[in-house]
């Protein structure tokens, strides 16, 4: 019963801060309603016994990526930001299009069906913990695409210094 | 136990709502989180996969997601950043020099 209520107090607020972070005026609000919306997130995760998850959700999202966005909104022009139409001109085109996909997800999911049951029981999950069977898992049969994942961090890095950097020094130099 | 279609139409809700952020709004940046919201619906959708399957699978993957959440991030707002100086705009609709 506690489960269902706190399901419910979960999705309805994912889907309302997602909805305001969407139309709100000002992005600093967005990103803060996009802050709420993740705690929520790792909340499901809890409940559904994926703490390792809801942690790296806690730390990685709304920790750094999320300071990220806030960063880069204030390197940004915000003032005249407010004053703006924030929609496109086409914006009801992507109203439909998106309520269509949404409609459409969900007709669908009738006809989903469970594939075969995994390796991974809840006992043997708890009896081993969480972040120990991930491990178990992600270094045994998942090695190669963790170390993909390493190299995409490390072009991520090398891209980030490439495109933030700015040669004002050099060319006054030049001048 | 809740049933897994719950957590897949809510999972199918927000990529909806990160569609349609991304389809209307015209800041850059705004646009980027709309993706941000997008891949949590996928994270979700995973997870909750993964704990009705008996699986780790799914929680290994959202990991990798994660990760590649983190990057685009990084790239993305870089790119922003390098836009807002090369034309003093991060609208969608104000970036058009390269229409035939």
């Amino acid at each position: 019963m506690f489960t269902y209520l706190f399901f419910l107090y979960c999705a309805v607020m994912i889907v309302g801060t997602g909805l305001l972070a969407v139309t709100m005026r000002n992005p600093v609000h967005s990103v803060l309603m996009v802050l709420i919306l993740f705690f929520h997130m790792a909340g499901l995760y809890l409940i559904l016994g994926a703490e390792f998850i809801a942690a790296v959700q806690i730390i990685v999202y709304a920790g750094a990526i999320l300071v990220l966005y806030l960063f880069v909104l204030f390197l940004v022009s915000l003032r005249d930001e407010v004053k703006m139409d924030r929609f496109v001109t086409s914006a009801w085109l992507g109203r439909i299009i998106s309520v269509g996909i949404g409609v459409s997800l969900i007709a669908m999911l009738p006809a989903f069906i469970l594939g075969q049951k995994g390796h991974w029981p809840m006992d043997a999950v708890i009896k081993a913990t969480n972040t120990k069977a991930l491990g178990i898992e992600m270094y045994t049969t998942y090695i190669f695409p963790f170390e993909i994942a390493g190299l995409i961090l490390l072009i991520a890095v090398i891209g980030g210094l490439v495109l933030a950097r700015h040669d004002t020094p050099t060319t006054i130099e030049k001048s | 136990m809740i049933p897994l279609s719950w957590y897949m139409s809510l999972a199918a809700i927000l990529f909806a709502i990160g569609v349609c952020g991304f389809l209307t709004r015209r800041n850059l940046i705004m646009m980027f989180l709309s993706i941000e919201l997008m891949l949590n619906a996928v994270n979700l959708n995973m997870v909750a996969i993964s704990h009705y399957l008996e699986s780790m699978r799914g929680q290994v993957f959202t990991f990798f997601i994660i990760t590649v959440a983190a990057a685009e991030a990084a790239i993305g707002l870089g790119i922003a950043i390098t836009l807002y100086r090369s034309r003093k705009t991060v609208h969608v609709d104000e970036v058009n020099q390269l229409k035939g």
